[in-house]
């Protein structure tokens, strides 16, 4: 039995489909029976070809006692899962559910992971073996933490909690107050009640070593990793390169050692680990900061990097094969007993989503803050740097200022430069242009000498390039140029020109990138996968066939509103395609992915996912067709220019069969549903309707359009991704505030101001439709919370619950019309509203989107294979998929928000997404499925005690019937003042609670003492009430209260109880909803 | 026993104090409209191979001509160790790993009292250097050790080629003047095969040799066990400080005798155990060293590391062929047979001891798994050990230095049986 790692959240991506995939294919190749348990629905792993029992549902002791009873397995593979697998392995342990059915945990013990995570153990293993750790102290009081700080003797001191997620809950405190709130907030995450106090590492070197031993106690070394970032930032938050480049074989080898001597010490048997080190640049010392018994994010960074398959390997030693019994799948000659040499270098730069919290600090320390990461190959750290910057999409084509950089005061800088931050890497550039040499820098960043050396001569190639025309540069210097890892456009904007010019001359030049292979062993073999990243180094080693191909174009990092559900979608149209008969070329540039497994696709480019990076694979492969429908926005919006690109200068496809195309819904056809004008063309053509609304380019027209309106309305800017920058607003006052501050609205970028319908009820629907115009729906799904919050971060029902059906075939028709007149081919996603039984269309996505994974599990079908296939060429007919399937179950998608991470953000939802992952409950009825949901997702569902309501006015009516089922259901109802005199009037008991800021003692009090279990608390948004609703809020959440903040939210959370009540929950695998759906999975396919 | 002439070592000293100190700056050259110059050097070097390829690049070190044969290294650590290594005498080395010069050169990772190698062929040579051993660049110890750099070439394909054709000879050039042509022929006049390399490395006199590893980097708690003092003699034949320093820390005292130094007077001094030292090119061009090699197993416990390994080899009445382009690296999997343990090995050699061709009594404890080759002997009867490849590691992982225990273990047997020989006499 293999544990996934659930949702997505921040510090548990994809990485671990990656790891959990790669362990469930090894093993089943091994010939072992698979039985998997994840929540998390849109995991390539909880396809039903993957595993052979694959149970999606709460990942919670009872409910793996009941798979175990029904599944009888022999071992449980904790270390794939992260800390969730780890943390679920570890109370199966300690509750005896293990020694109960008899067993083993494979992989790692549990006192290898006991003693990773205590502090105090570990303290004492390194002791043992001669290593050394940082002075500190366990505390389990705040008392005891102010003796230890004590001892330590200075300022600052590193908290970090005991069993947590990425370093919840830890950080770095300066001062005694600072001190105080970080030690309270550790210990409330901490699953043991434990933080410990260090002294700070603060600017010394930080290295990660990845670790792999076997069971006949081999040992080697896959990657070592340096940290761009010293000592201070959570490594998931750190700039990442690899190999380390600043140690003398010395230094290097003693890290080595000590990496082995701990694998051995900690008792992890068999598999991959991760030892983080730090060494003082003054001398040399050495100390070791953590070590993780288990496949990590930075272990598939590292496979990634090399080209060695960690996770892969990793669960074929947890039965027992040893390193040198297992090939080297790149060499395919040599053993996988090696130690892996690359002859490039690798930067990973971590991406943040601080503008979607606000009121959190922009600043990084000891906890994970980032949601996502790319990485970039180069021939040189400068080459790699660059790439893995312009990687990043976040508007940066390089390490240049981008053209909106708001130059900071000299006073600015050195406070970026010395308070880790998401810009501090633009920051050192203002900096170098501000004059400041590599010295200050040093003393300011403590980042290495040799960095900044790098990041100088950087500066000075771009200082030169501005000094010139593009007229100017010559084939050598454009090489060189390019060699740095300087794009088109970066060269552009230095010397003034477009970056078409710029692509042109320098073609003209043959200045072309060429690609290089990843081997495992710096080109000592021959490498028969291909594995590549492009280098401007002269010798190509693409060799492309001339076999008919495909090339992918992935989602590249991770970022909130688009994530793993996007990788889903490129893996299932590799397999489909290849078992198809085409060759499959994979381009993305996140390492997390199983995107970018080497043996996902055919050919695999390790790729920034921009148009010169784009056109250059294109023109190195030659395909016969690219498909942007599938990585999320990243590649649609490469669609519109590469359509250009090829209009202009069409390329023969290197199969001889026409030309390369882009495949699926025209580039013309996404433009339809995205260009406004043209948008309310085809509605008002198909006789469609939307809510009222319109498009405005000044502030005076937006308050215009909304008196005419009415508020509330919706504003938002007119091209948006999960809901950036989107608010309801309710005054005059609201929307002055929102065309002030949050957008700049100017004819370039409009802002569309709609109608809000208050009260409705929202729905997504994804739809299948060929080249011959055919159309099926595949899932329509009601979501929980009504319109205003948005769909990423909604709860959602398959199928619907309780619309009518009039409304629901309106909808099928709406759908049908629509993708018929954009000529869909392959995937749509349409968004409705339904207000008092009337439909409304919001938005329309002619491409893949982030709910196609979750209704593919919902109903069975591979709708992403589909998709692919209908792109090239076959009608939904040939595939048999004619038809909107009926279901005889209800599944129910659950969103999890990363708010404890935020510091100082309000938990409220909200048309912004927030949600960085998902959850899936799956049984016969609405009430089962959303409780399953729910404690999948994290919520304690209480079985009994006082549920506290706090309602605004408008919702006070509606709460009645809620809080009446409460009372039924045996629980008992807390009220503010307000609610509870609504409740006694429609006959509900209720205890009246101060509110906080009312006196003592309120609700906040009677929350601390645990008296109660749940809360129900709405907001008008307005800043009075998000003020005071957001302490109760931030509480609720420290103290791991469930909290729903939608009057929807409540009702379905009332149906939950009222399952949970009716009945024990009960595991059924996917396998038994869809006995014929096996067939169907293409994960098959690329085994 | 002689008195020994203590070897000259390499002084803190001759480093004098340019700590850390930045690299030259690009040479800017003036651009052809005369704005301001690209801050990159002009290409002024070559690397001619003999197949007649011509990789241009960027000169560092010394200026010159030298001829070599090429070789690439895979190891991502420790070029500085490299540099120093005797071994590589005769050869060019290609760093496969793309940043060089890193961190310096410092005083305590020499492995000898000079660079022996030819040239060396870079991706990218440091524009600074970040260490705090660091005591000079690796530009300034290359000019004053009058050694060829030649950096921004392709080295991946340069391996590439390497790996498909096997090792070639290859001249590195700052003369722009000499046609490619000629250089070629250059590359073909001379062959590394059959060629006498050892001479020019050994030492001239017997020395002693007593510094052991130094307590900051000791890595093996086994060594502070070694109570007991062996005296062992090591034929150089350009050995590494390390290995000295291994056998030091686990107990030897160790005199240092010349490749060419009569086994009679080696045995004359009565050791406890003769080491074997490893060395540069072909085994089968030092006929002289195999004849000493004979003469003393069987006498006394041998262990050989590399050339060492190979002489015993040939010694033992084995031959020894040249692999297509050599083992060069910190990568490579052993397996000891005894146990099927793994160790991840430091390699750097051409030859290699066809097993085949051994006598019975000769059993192969080591392969090396990449290509199956053999990677060390065991002669019970005649108490001889060898390893292809680098316990000593420096550079390359510490997995083997096991090795040296299993010679101590030899010697102390051998100690104990004479003992028990004495008293039964």
């Amino acid at each position: 039995m293999i544990l996934g790692a659930g949702p997505i959240v921040i510090g548990q991506a994809c990485e671990f489909d990656y790891s959990g995939t790669q362990a469930c294919k090894a093993l089943k190749a091994e010939g072992y029976r698979v039985v998997l348990l994840n929540s998390n629905p849109a995991t390539i792993m909880t396809d039903p070809g993957t595993a052979d029992r694959t149970y999606i549902g709460p990942m919670t002791p009872e409910l793996v006692e009941q798979i175990l009873e029904k599944e009888r397995p022999e071992a449980i593979l904790p270390t794939m899962g992260g800390q969730t697998a780890l943390n679920l392995a570890k109370a199966l342990s300690e509750q005896g559910i293990l020694d109960k059915y008899n067993v083993e945990l494979i992989g790692a013990k549990l006192p290898s992971i006991d003693k990773a995570e205590d502090r105090e153990l570990f303290k004492q293993a390194m002791k043992k073996i001669g290593l050394k750790t940082p002075p500190s102290g366990t505390a389990s009081t705040m008392e005891e933490a102010l003796v230890i700080a004590d001892q330590i003797g200075k300022f600052p001191l590193i908290i970090r909690p005991a069993f947590t997620l990425g370093g919840t809950g830890g950080g770095i405190a300066y001062n005694v107050d600072e001190f105080h709130e970080i030690v309270d907030a550790g210990l409330t995450a901490s699953l043991t009640k434990q933080v410990l106090v260090e002294m700070s590492l603060l600017g010394w070197k930080e290295y990660e070593l990845e670790v792999m031993r076997d069971l006949a106690d081999n040992v080697v070394i896959i990657c070592s990793i340096e940290n761009i970032d010293p000592m201070g930032v959570h490594t998931g938050d750190s700039i990442t390169i690899a190999p380390a480049q600043t140690l003398t074989d010395k230094e290097y080898q003693r890290l080595r050692d000590a990496s082995v001597a701990i694998i051995r010490e900690m008792g992890v048997e068999c598999g991959g680990s991760n030892v983080q080190m730090a060494v003082n640049p003054v001398d040399g010392e050495v100390m070791i900061i953590e070590m993780n018994p288990r496949v990590s994010r930075s272990s598939a960074l590292a496979s990634k990097a090399t080209g060695f398959p960690i996770a892969k390997i990793a669960a074929k030693l947890a039965v027992g094969l040893s390193l040198d019994q297992i090939a080297n799948d790149i060499t395919r000659k040599t053993p996988a007993s090696f130690e892996p040499s690359i002859d490039y270098i690798v930067t990973k730069i971590p991406r943040f989503a601080f503008e979607k919290f606000p009121g959190a600090k922009a600043e990084l320390t000891t906890q994970m803050k980032s949601v996502g990461e790319a990485m970039a190959m180069g021939r040189t750290f400068q080459e790699s740097f660059q790439k893995a910057l312009r990687s990043l999409e976040t508007g940066l084509d390089g390490w240049s200022l981008p053209k909106n950089w708001k130059r900071m005061t000299r006073q600015q800088v050195e406070y970026g430069l010395r308070v880790p931050n998401p810009d501090r890497m633009l920051i050192v550039k203002q900096a170098f242009e501000d004059g400041f040499t590599k010295e200050q820098l040093f003393e300011l960043t403590n980042i290495d000498p040799w960095f900044l050396s790098q990041f100088e001569g950087l500066h000075e190639t771009e200082e030169w390039l501005r000094t010139r025309k593009l007229a100017d540069l010559s084939a050598e210097d454009f090489l060189q140029t390019k060699k740095r890892g300087f794009s088109d456009p970066q060269i552009a904007r230095a010397v003034g020109a477009s970056p078409s010019e710029v692509r042109s001359r320098r073609k003209e030049l043959g200045v072309v990138p060429s690609y290089k292979r990843v081997d495992t062993c710096a080109a000592e073999f021959e490498a028969e996968t291909p594995y590549m990243y492009s280098s401007y180094d002269g010798d190509s080693e693409a060799a492309p066939s001339s076999s008919k191909k495909v090339l992918i174009l992935g989602g590249g990092p991770n970022r909130i509103g688009q994530g793993i559900e996007f990788d889903y979608c490129c893996c299932h149209a590799s397999f489909s395609l290849r078992a198809a008969g085409y060759e499959t070329i994979m381009m993305n540039s996140n390492p997390e992915t199983v995107s970018t497994d080497y043996d996902t696709s055919s050919r695999l480019y390790f790729e920034p996912l921009t148009v010169e990076d784009v056109l250059n694979v294109i023109e190195t492969e030659r395909p016969d067709g690219i498909i942007v429908q599938f990585g999320g926005q990243t590649p649609l919006k490469l669609a519109a220019p590469l359509q250009e690109a090829l209009t202009n200068n069409p390329i023969p496809a290197a199969s001889g069969e026409g030309n390369v195309r882009i495949w699926g819904t025209s580039p013309e056809s996404i433009d339809e549903a995205e260009d406004r004008d043209k948008w309310y063309k085809i509605l008002t053509r198909l006789d469609i309707k939307q809510p009222p609304g319109d498009m405005v380019v000044s502030e005076q027209q937006a308050l215009t359009v909304a008196q005419k309106l009415g508020y509330p309305v919706m504003v938002r800017p007119s091209f948006v991704l999960g809901g950036r920058a989107m608010e309801i607003v309710y005054t005059d006052k609201d929307l002055k505030r929102y065309i002030e501050n949050a957008v700049e609205v100017d004819p370039d970028r409009p802002v569309l101001v709609d109608k809000y319908l208050d009260r409705a009820d929202e729905l997504d629907v994804d739809a299948l439709c060929d080249k011959d115009g055919n159309v099926v729906i595949c899932g329509i799904m009601q979501h929980i919370e009504q319109a205003g919050v948005h769909s990423g971060d909604s709860a959602c029902s398959i199928p619907p619950q309780t619309i009518p059906e009039e409304c629901l075939d309106t909808i099928r028709d709406w759908t049908t019309k629509l993708a018929k007149a954009l000529k869909v081919i392959g995937l749509i996603n349409i968004q409705y509203c339904i207000q008092d039984n009337e439909v409304y269309i919001i938005e329309a996505n002619p491409r893949a989107s982030r709910t196609v994974p979750f209704v593919a599990k919902a109903i069975g079908h591979p709708l992403a294979a589909y998709a692919s296939l209908l792109m090239s060429g076959q009608t939904l007919s040939e595939i048999g998929f004619t038809e909107e399937p009926v279901l005889n179950h209800v599944a129910v998608k659950e969103a999890v928000l990363p708010f404890e991470k935020f510091q100082g953000a309000d938990t409220l939802l909200g048309p912004e997404m927030r949600s960085t992952g998902e959850v899936m409950g799956i049984d016969k009825t609405f009430a089962k499925a959303y409780a399953k949901a729910a404690i999948a997702a994290g919520q304690k569902l209480p079985a009994s005690g006082n549920i506290f309501i706090t309602m605004i006015d408008k919702h006070k009516q509606d709460v009645i019937p809620i809080a009446k089922k409460l009372v039924e259901l045996g629980y008992g109802i807390v009220a503010t003042r307000g609610t509870a005199a609504a409740l006694r009037e429609g006959g509900v008991e209720a205890t009246e609670v101060l509110k906080i800021q009312e006196g003592r003692p309120n609700a906040g009090d009677l929350m601390k003492n645990g008296d109660i279990s749940m809360m129900f608390i709405t907001s008008t948004g307005n800043e009075e009430d998000v003020r005071d609703g957001k302490n109760l809020r931030r509480l609720a959440l420290a103290l791991k209260v469930p909290i729903i903040t939608t009057l929807a939210g409540a009702r379905a959370t009332v149906q939950a109880l009222e399952g949970m009540k009716s009945g024990p929950l009960e595991q059924v695998p996917i396998q038994d909803y869809f006995p014929a759906a096996k067939e169907l999975s293409p994960v098959e396919f690329a085994a | 026993m002689e008195v020994l002439a203590q070897t000259p070592r390499v002084s803190l000293a001759s480093f004098g104090n340019t700590a850390a100190s930045s690299l030259k700056r690009p040479v800017f050259v003036p651009s052809t409209n005369g704005a301001s110059p690209a801050p990159w050097a002009k290409k002024d070097a070559r690397l001619v191979l003999e197949d007649g390829s011509v990789w241009e690049g960027r000169a560092f070190g010394t200026q010159g001509t030298a001829l070599a044969e090429v070789v690439f290294n895979t190891s991502l650590t420790g070029y500085q160790e490299i540099l120093t290594d005797p071994s590589y005498k005769g050869q060019f080395v290609v760093f496969t790993h793309p940043h060089i010069g890193n961190v310096g050169i410092n005083f305590g990772d020499m492995e000898s009292e000079k660079c022996h190698l030819g040239g060396i062929i870079i991706r990218d040579l440091a524009a600074s250097v970040s260490n705090y051993r660091s005591t000079k660049t690796l530009d300034a110890y290359l000019k004053e050790q009058g050694v060829l750099g030649i950096a921004d070439v392709d080295t991946r394909a340069i391996t590439r080629r390497l790996r498909d054709t096997g090792a070639l000879n290859g001249v590195i050039t700052t003369d722009l003047s000499t046609p490619v042509d000629d250089l070629v022929q250059q590359t073909k006049s001379w062959s590394i095969l059959g060629k006498d390399l050892i001479s020019e490395v050994t030492c001239s006199e017997p020395y002693e040799w007593k510094d052991t590893t130094e307590h900051e980097w000791e890595f093996n708690p086994a060594v502070q066990e070694k109570g007991e003092l062996f005296h062992v003699v090591a034929y150089d034949f350009g050995i590494k400080h390390n290995i000295l320093r291994r056998l030091a820390s686990f107990g030897c005292k160790l005199t240092v005798v010349p490749a060419d130094y009569p086994a009679s007077k080696v045995l004359e001094m009565n050791p406890d155990g003769i080491f074997l030292s490893n060395g540069p090119g072909d085994p089968s061009a030092v006929p002289y060293a195999v004849e000493n090699v004979r003469q003393v197993i069987g006498k006394k416990p041998v262990f050989g590391i590399c050339m060492g390994h190979q002489l015993l080899g040939q010694a033992f009445g084995g031959e020894t062929f040249k692999l297509k382009f050599g083992h060069h690296g910190g990568n490579h999997p052993i397996r000891f047979g005894p146990t099927s343990r793994i160790e991840i090995s430091a390699q750097n050699h051409n030859y290699a001891v066809n097993p085949a061709t051994l006598p019975d009594d000769v059993e192969v404890t080591h392969i090396n798994l990449n290509d199956g080759t053999c990677a060390g002997l065991l002669c019970k009867p005649k108490k001889a050990m060898s390893i292809q490849y680098h316990p000593e590691a420096s550079p390359g992982p510490h997995d083997a230095d096991v090795c040296f225990e299993q010679f101590i273990d030899m010697l102390k047997a051998e100690r104990a049986g004479a003992v028990q020989a004495a008293v039964a006499a």
